[in-house]
């Protein structure tokens, strides 16, 4: 069995009750931090451990910790992020529902070494019941003097409170996520300001997503060097990944950075392979906003080494023959996959959850979907595939946030690997539209 | 730091240098460069969102978009995007390139084409035509052409009250109104709803706006999205003959330009500077009430561009510099032919070679279409 640190103790029965928790060994690592630490010490442990910011950026979070401005007299706020909203990417959730204390534990560990006093959890809207456990859990902890006035008389106080978002996918964008906090239109701000100058209520921020956070307990308990030693190069410890798609054993696995994509994808303890009697032809390794690979560059990278679930393999040859970690939301497509609905798919969503703020994207995602449709109906012209690659390049990097990448990284990427089944789409109109129609031309499937 | 006199930071702008304010944005620099140097009107980035009187405007657009080619002389490295000139500070030393690098004027053709793909286009009707920021801006960096085969959005007509026409449909989403009635008008009404390309600039429940500076927002506007009541379908703005007047307001500066046709008043705007921007921003009453001579003391003819077109008629497409990049990379890419190789022959060998060099042409061509 693999190391697992944030799902070891995931199916005890009663978990989510504060008192299996602390059995299970919960609530050491405030009492360790709190007690025999300085707030300097747990940010070293952080940025010793290695561990990179686990919602997408893979930005290591003891570097965005050592950021944060610390003006004289000026509240500082740890914010968890928690709006989840990525399409593929669903381990938060699983995360929050089944052992909230451990999010908990993290928040208080987390705003002891960043000096906060009242720290935020953002969770997405839809998810209501998990923001009562969550509430739940905050209630327990009080109770027992771990949060609150004075946390295990050493004179350190901490509020925490979970704000239920509207349900916008743009409100995980670390600005916009601020916004949508402070009671605003969820839009998401210029860029240098960055949160840890300037963020809450324009007061040094930290933005952490849910999983990052989780890390802290386990940090601070065994030490960040202990932490470093789990995984691969500069990807350390674990990660959780949310498989679906056409696979045997759909779900949330905690795998040891470095673990082999081939590994995951077949074996029983992970995915259990592609759905008997079909063969893989794609994958979306980090949800839907990373590029998309195609069936011969997911087992081995373009350099013909085998590829592995860490940031720097996965991302091995740049766009043109790599993707992104980003969230792990492992989406596996077997022959049977459509990628040209699929991407006019995605570019749906993007469509549908644009701010509106900034033109290339609010325009472009719009057009690149409309021009998706068509080529999915049947009704795509040839020039409408170059005229896509040039939509997303000039939407790409010129957007307030990444909200813009996001949306033409897939389209990009899809027609890159797939420009035959998108152009069988356009010369093939009948076939390409009857129910059920995948191209089959003559790809590589593995 | 210090906490002498501000240090002056020197920063090198399209390859002409500039010492500006520390705290000042990429966008001001250039534009100081214009105030100075009247022929390099052309290097200052346009602005459709920022609007300078309005601060925290800017940002949105994207369409003064720049390459920061150095960050500053104590970090020299490029920046990695396009940055935004408008909400940009400078830093000392640093490097920008805006006309002289084609990356960003392709990325703001991509600009014009965004903002106008769902705009109606239909100018031949609209009051701002001939004002219109949209129109110099598809004019200067756009392209003749729409790629866009699809529906155009359009919007329900919604009645925001008895002096201001809203045309969503030809909204760009600047955000400049919503900034308008924020820090000038006491209360403001009116905001952004929904998401996506759905946003719109709505009134709450259909309410309408009602204040004594809302007049404003028509000025802000830089497309005939907000458009005055009082003035619809009167007029085209290049047939009106603008004139400085002023009169004593207890309410606002009272500093105008009245706009004639023959012996007739027929709009009253607020004074703008050279880029477009309001000097100071008038009440209501001095916009839609006062529209005879005897309410105002005329200050003589407003200044107005030759070039413009309210003074010429028409655009002059003489005016627009466009660099050619071509003729750019050429001068910089250019090196001597080596002359050093031996002179072939050999008709065989030239045959060779030249099958040799078709095929590598042949293949680069069809690199060029899959990427």
């Amino acid at each position: 069995m693999a190391r697992k640190i944030l799902t070891e103790h995931i199916h005890v029965p009663g978990i989510e009750t504060f008192d299996v928790y602390r059995k299970q060994g919960g609530y050491t690592a405030v009492e360790k931090a709190i007690k025999s630490m300085s707030p300097e010490e747990v940010v070293e442990e952080a940025k010793k451990s290695g561990v990179r910011g686990r919602g997408g950026a893979g930005f290591p979070m003891g570097m965005k910790w050592g950021f944060l401005a610390k003006p004289e007299g000026v509240p500082r706020y740890l914010v968890c992020n928690a709006d989840e909203s990525e399409p593929g990417t669903f381990k938060d959730h699983y995360l929050m529902k089944t052992i909230p204390h451990l999010l908990i534990e993290g928040m208080i560990v987390s705003s002891f070494a960043l000096g906060a006093n009242k720290s935020f959890i953002y969770v997405r809207g839809e998810l209501m019941y998990v923001i009562r456990i969550l509430e739940k859990a905050i209630e327990e902890a009080k109770a027992k003097g771990f949060l609150g006035k004075n946390i295990l008389g050493s004179g350190y106080d901490l509020e925490l409170v979970v704000q239920p978002g509207g349900g916008a996918y743009i409100c995980g964008e670390e600005t916009a996520l601020l916004e949508s906090l402070e009671g605003k239109r969820g839009n998401p701000r210029n860029k240098p300001p960055f949160p840890a100058v300037k963020g809450l209520y324009q007061c040094p921020t930290v933005v952490n997503n849910v999983e990052s956070i989780s890390n802290m307990p386990w940090i601070v308990n065994n030490g960040g060097e202990a932490y470093a030693q789990i995984g691969i190069g500069r990807s350390t410890g674990t990660k959780l990944i949310s498989a679906s798609g056409h696979i045997q054993r759909p779900g949330v696995y905690e795998i040891e950075l470095g673990l082999s994509v081939e590994e995951f994808m077949n074996s029983d303890e992970y995915c259990g392979g592609i759905r008997k009697g079909h063969h893989l032809k794609a994958l979306v390794a980090g949800g839907s906003s990373v590029p998309i690979l195609p069936a011969n560059l997911i087992m081995k990278t373009a350099n013909g080494e085998d590829r592995l679930m860490s940031y720097e393999s996965l991302s091995d040859g740049g766009f043109a023959s790599g993707t992104m970690l980003g969230s792990g939301g492992f989406i596996v497509f077997d022959e049977t996959a459509c990628i040209v609905k699929n991407t006019w798919n995605f570019s749906q969503f993007y469509h549908h959850e644009s701010c509106g703020q900034c033109s290339p994207c609010r325009e472009g995602t719009g057009w690149m979907e409309k021009v998706l449709h068509r080529i999915e109906h049947g009704h795509g012209s040839m020039h409408d595939v170059d005229l896509l690659v040039d939509i997303t390049k000039k939407i790409e990097g010129n957007t307030i946030c990444p909200l813009g990448d996001a949306a033409s990284w897939p389209v990009a990427s899809a027609i890159r690997h797939f420009r035959d089944e998108f152009v069988w789409h356009i010369t093939h109109p009948s076939e390409a539209t009857a129910p059920g129609a995948a191209y089959r031309g003559d790809m590589a499937l593995v | 730091m210090e906490e002498t006199k501000p240090q002056l930071f020197k920063i090198t702008f399209d390859g002409i240098e500039v010492e500006v304010e520390p705290g000042t944005t990429i966008m001001q620099a250039a534009r100081k460069i214009a105030e100075a140097d009247q022929s390099q009107t052309s290097i200052v980035p346009p602005a459709m969102c920022y609007y300078k009187p309005l601060p925290a405007s800017g940002g949105k657009c994207r369409a003064c978009l720049v390459k920061v080619a150095q960050g500053s002389a104590k970090d020299t490295r490029p920046m990695p995007k396009l940055v935004p000139s408008c909400i940009t500070q400078v830093q000392d030393g640093m490097v920008v390139e805006n006309t002289t690098n084609e990356a960003v004027l392709e990325a703001r053709k991509g600009i014009v084409e965004f903002l106008l793909i769902n705009h109606p286009l239909d100018c031949p009707v609209c009051d701002q035509a001939g004002e219109c920021n949209l129109q110099d801006f598809a004019f200067e960096h756009g392209s003749a052409h729409t790629r866009y085969e699809e529906e155009r959005r359009t919007f329900e007509k919604k009645d925001i009250g008895p002096y201001v026409q809203l045309h969503m449909t030809r909204c760009i989403l600047c955000y400049r109104c919503v900034y308008t009635a924020d820090q000038v008008t006491n209360k403001r009404e009116h905001g952004v709803m929904n998401r996506g390309d759905a946003s719109e600039i709505s009134t709450y429940i259909e309410k309408s706006i009602d204040n004594d500076f809302s007049g404003n927002i028509i000025d802000v506007c830089p497309v005939g999205a907000l458009t005055d009541k009082t003035y619809r379908f009167k007029n085209r703005v290049w047939f009106s003959k603008p004139e400085d007047a002023h009169c004593d307001c207890d309410k606002c500066s009272g500093k105008v330009i009245l706009w004639y046709r023959g012996d007739e008043v027929i709009r009253v705007t607020a004074r703008k500077n050279t880029w477009g921007e309001v000097n100071e921003f008038i009440c209501n009453t001095c916009r839609f009430e006062r529209k005879k001579t005897s309410d105002w003391v005329l200050e003589g003819p407003t200044k107005v561009k030759r070039s413009s077109v309210i003074s010429a008629n028409k655009y002059r497409s003489d005016l627009v510099k466009k660099p050619d990049f071509a003729l750019k990379l050429a001068a910089t890419q250019f090196k001597n032919i080596d002359d050093t190789r031996e002179y072939v022959t050999d008709k065989d060998t030239i045959r060779h070679q030249s099958i040799e060099n078709n095929d590598k042409a042949n293949h680069r061509s069809l690199l060029n279409q899959n990427n």
